[in-house]
């Protein structure tokens, strides 16, 4: 059977049964995002977005389809973001693809690195402590996007979440009862409207992981998938292939996932709103819940090499 | 034979089947988690297989 909409071969069989060809289902594709920006209010007139910008396919095809939009409406500006974590074979591989491909399209990228913002690579440190590489890692990459992202006068941060990350993220949260972590998630991140903290958006959020991957493929924004050698959060990967087996199973599973989800969000949000006060870290000042923030307690940990 | 390369585990596999949905069954790869690439182009998972036909199976999981 050819594409619904003409006679080309179809690459993709969509939930509803409905074949689409290459160009099709890149129009397709382009267009969900675009509604998705829309819909959610995800950007703003006057808006300065910063992309993070890995150099893997959720970034760059996040990066390439908001620069079309800018570049289409021109009432906001972007730049790229990137974090050189220092992991050797893998971060240094996708920071060319990303400097590359800003430097064809005429994007600004600031790249920023664990070694210059916190004294050493991320396969240095993992020598010396017993933390696992995602502990450490993901607190260190949250706190450095939100800190640059501030001080490059970012009103917003795109990031590559996707539906898969979505659904496994409320699934996670729902399993270990962490519903209030689950009201900070959504196509447009804060319940707090603090400006110590820019809003993250993820034109993404309504598109498969698959989907993104056919995407970049398709527009041959990426040639290899590569997986960083650290990843070692189990728990999620146990989610992901649950929630992969019942999609297999039952098509739609992870769309109604984040669907029944996004119903509920604007009574989670309520309830969580007065919650979590937020204080500044002491050593820091960025924004913490605690004393002293999640990244100076790994940075001191770091220190006495434990 | 189809003859198939798995990208994330760098492996192939030689593989009797009539089409990838076949063939991912066989390997127990699911259907969600990979791209599937014939001659450098996107195929569905029912399009037929032909004897030597080269398949490869890019993972599709985020790397962090």
């Amino acid at each position: 059977m050819p594409c619904k909409n003409c006679l080309e071969k179809p690459v993709i069989k969509l939930l509803n049964n409905e074949q689409l060809c290459k160009q099709h289902f890149i129009r397709y594709f382009e267009r969900k995002v675009l509604n998705t920006i829309n819909n959610y209010k995800l950007i703003e007139k006057n808006d300065k977005v910063g992309v993070a910008l890995s150099g893997g396919k959720d970034s760059l095809t996040v990066l390439s389809l908001v620069k079309k939009l800018k570049d289409k409406i021109r009432v906001f500006e972007i730049e790229a973001i990137a974090i050189d974590e220092g992991i050797e074979g893998y971060r240094d591989k996708t920071l060319e693809i990303a400097k590359k491909y800003c430097k064809e399209n005429d994007i600004k990228l600031n790249i920023f690195s664990y070694k210059n913002e916190f004294g050493n690579t991320l396969d240095n440190f993992l020598k010396k402590t017993s933390m696992k590489a995602c502990s450490m890692c993901g607190p260190f990459r949250r706190y450095l996007l939100n800190k640059k992202s501030k001080e490059l006068g970012f009103t917003k941060l795109a990031t590559g979440h996707n539906l898969d990350d979505e659904s496994q993220s409320i699934m996670m949260n729902y399993i270990r009862a962490n519903l209030e972590i689950s009201a900070r998630l959504g196509p447009i991140t804060g319940i707090l409207k603090d400006k110590r903290f820019i809003k993250r958006i993820k034109p993404l959020y309504l598109m498969s992981e698959k989907e993104v991957a056919m995407y970049a493929f398709l527009k041959g924004l990426i040639t290899e998938f590569n997986e960083c050698p650290h990843s070692s959060d189990s728990y999620r990967g146990d989610v992901r292939d649950m929630i992969n087996d019942f999609e297999a199973k039952y098509p739609g599973t992870k769309n109604a996932i984040v669907t029944g989800f996004l119903d509920i969000l604007p009574k989670l949000r309520e309830k969580y709103k007065n919650e979590m006060p937020l204080k500044s870290c002491k050593i820091c000042s960025e924004p913490s819940s605690r004393e002293i923030c999640q990244t100076c307690t790994i940075v001191e940990r770091l220190k006495k090499n434990v | 034979m189809v003859n198939v390369f798995i990208e994330r585990e760098n492996k192939t596999a030689k593989v009797k089947a009539k089409n990838a949905k076949e063939v991912m069954n066989i390997l127990k790869i699911n259907p969600e988690t990979v791209l599937i690439v014939k001659n450098n182009e996107l195929i569905l998972a029912e399009d037929s297989l032909n004897d030597n036909d080269e398949l490869r199976l890019l993972s599709v999981i985020s790397g962090g």
